[in-house]
């Protein structure tokens, strides 16, 4: 068997067992069937590439075909016990109103992102003035598909503006591995970040 | 005579079957006994756990796969999918298809003979619904053995089907693949279909649906209803490109004879329909089509209608079909995730409007196989 993704083992280790989990931009649907098999969750994967959609109906994960820009108005409320959305909110269109869509159709909201505070980011950009090109951003700036890059403190800061309370967050590197440097500084040393949140509970 | 390619199930010969009990059905009517013309391909496991039924549209038929003889020009219509090693791989699978009642291909429908008059039951064949043909495919199922079908499948109309087996009989579906399909017609879909009706009962030789008694048929009406069809089947970009203004004879002439190359094709269409369709069986499929609506009985709410549904599902949908289009095929996938099932969802690329369901597009293919691999394996379980 293969060594699963450490961000897959986080995310694995915040959600309950026979959670009910809605993956966005589920991809080739191994987070999926990761939650599956290691948690009992079930649920359904979002995704819009072909590929991906027929690599998951191959491996027996749930998929449904669509845009996530579209919305999620075809899920209920409540519907998900979690929602996770893993490296996919920088290339949404709009963020904010999939933050709100999240925690909406579900109880608690999962967020992985690559890091644009990164200090390889930051000196590619502000030292040599070229747009950041990594290993978690491999693209160059015009094909790239990630619209929407932030900081872990840029994403802390829409949550508090959204009135979305974090209840853990992780940093790890783009190996998914996870150092002690990075947990003391992670907006500078931490290439991904991944948060779990929910709607804060009114005072 | 090309010889019949090694993929294809070869030569199939249709069987029959009767079945004497009454049928009860939604209507109200009953069918006091009634027949079944069949075909399978494959052979049904010692379990009988390996069947798969096709369920087919409008005017379709029992013949799926394969060819009756060697002159056969053409093959079953599904046959690109059914066959050894193809996405229905007749080497794992038993695959089992029916005609449907009220159809004109040798299972019981209008142009067969009444036995309480002994004439041709014409207008008197009771109106049959996708609910009854369901039924009706039970009772085949109990007869050749099988409790549970590994899948039901069907595109359009037979994905109708589908979708009613699983909820009438959800412990008799394992798996339901629903392609190109709609959870009910749309006010313009039923208007398509009123125009092609009304173009069969007011032809003169329609005789109020007693035209075998007078020898003839409705060939005007069931032509323009099936060059109507055909127009609703095709997209108007695949329209363009197959026909887009060419001219059938290089010019213009100022008359009503075959001028452009689409008017041709809706011709050749027509012609070859007429004569191998009944206009009977044409007005009960379009009424069949239009009263499907699993949701009729539970205030319109479709989830609440699928709420017995065990089966996994998938579902598929192309998107230049407007005539089930693939936001009608995403109603079908809500009400299924509602009720937390299994259900998966894709939205095929392809060009040729509704008809891209009996097409061999290579991503549709590509889905329908591992898929059907994926139901093989719960076959051993």
């Amino acid at each position: 068997m293969s060594p699963v993704r450490l961000d897959f083992r986080i995310i694995g280790d915040w959600i309950k067992p026979q959670s009910r989990v809605l993956d966005l931009g589920c991809g080739d649907g191994s987070l999926l069937a990761y939650l599956a098999q290691s948690k009992g969750a079930s649920g359904y994967g979002l995704e819009i590439d072909d590929a991906h959609v027929s690599e998951c109906i191959r491996r027996g994960v749930n998929v449904i075909q669509t845009d996530l820009d579209a919305g999620l108005s075809e899920f209920d409320e409540r519907s998900f016990d979690f929602v996770v959305l893993s490296l996919t909110l920088q290339a949404v269109r709009y963020p904010d109103r999939l933050l709100r869509e999240m925690l909406r159709v579900g109880t608690e909201g999962i967020v992985t992102f690559p890091n644009f505070g990164h200090w390889r980011a930051r000196w590619q950009l502000g030292v040599r003035g070229r747009m950041p090109v990594s290993a978690a951003l491999p693209h160059e700036w015009y094909s790239t598909p990630n619209i929407h890059l932030c900081t872990l403190r840029d994403f802390e800061r829409l949550c508090a503006r959204e009135g979305i309370e974090i209840l853990e967050s992780q940093v790890v590197d783009h190996a998914h591995r996870r150092r002690l440097a990075l947990q003391l500084f992670p907006n500078t040393l931490g290439e991904i970040a991944l948060y779990r949140f929910r709607r804060a509970r009114l005072p | 005579m090309k010889p019949i390619p090694p993929d294809s199930v070869g030569l199939v010969t249709p069987a029959r079957l009767r079945f004497p009990e009454p049928l009860a059905l939604a209507s109200g009517g009953v069918l006091a006994n009634y027949e079944l013309v069949y075909e399978t391909y494959g052979t049904l496991n010692a379990e009988a756990s390996n069947a798969v039924l096709v369920c087919h549209a409008l005017s379709g038929s029992h013949h799926v796969a394969g060819y009756h003889s060697e002159d056969d020009k053409r093959p079953g219509w599904w046959e690109h999918h059914v066959g050894p090693g193809k996405s229905l791989d007749t080497q794992r699978f038993f695959v089992v298809a029916c005609n449907n009642l009220g159809s004109c291909f040798g299972s019981t429908g209008p142009a067969s003979i009444n036995p309480a008059t002994g004439r041709a039951f014409g207008p008197d064949f009771p109106m049959v619904t996708v609910r009854d043909w369901v039924e009706s495919q039970a009772r085949l199922a109990d007869r050749l053995g099988i409790r549970r079908w590994a899948a039901v499948v069907g595109g359009s109309l037979g994905g109708m089907q589908a979708l009613q087996w699983a909820i009438d009989y959800p412990e008799r579906v394992a798996h339901a693949i629903i392609i190109a399909a709609a959870p009910k017609l749309t006010a313009q879909n039923i208007a398509f279909n009123e125009v092609a009706r009304q173009a069969i009962l007011t032809d003169p030789d329609f005789y109020e649906g007693r035209f075998y008694d007078h020898g003839t048929e409705p060939r005007r009406g069931l032509r323009i209803a099936r060059m109507l069809g055909h127009i609703t089947y095709l997209s108007d970009d695949i329209m363009r490109e197959k026909f887009g203004r060419d001219l059938r004879g290089g010019k213009i002439n100022f008359d009503y004879q075959v001028a452009f190359e689409v008017e041709s094709y809706l011709r050749y269409q027509a012609d070859s329909f007429v004569g191998h369709f009944d206009a009977n069986t044409y007005l009960l499929m379009t009424k069949a089509l239009d009263y499907f609506d699993p949701a009729g009985n539970t205030e319109g709410r479709l989830a609440a209608a699928l709420s017995p549904v065990k089966a996994d599902t998938l579902v598929l949908a192309f998107t230049s079909d407007w005539r089930f289009a693939p936001a009608r095929s995403r109603e079908i996938v809500k009400a299924l995730h509602d009720n937390d099932l299994n259900v998966s969802y894709a939205e095929i690329k392809a060009a040729h409007g509704h008809d891209a369901f009996l097409m061999p597009i290579p991503r549709y293919v590509e889905i329908l196989r591992s898929y059907m691999d994926r139901v093989s394996m719960g076959l051993a379980t």
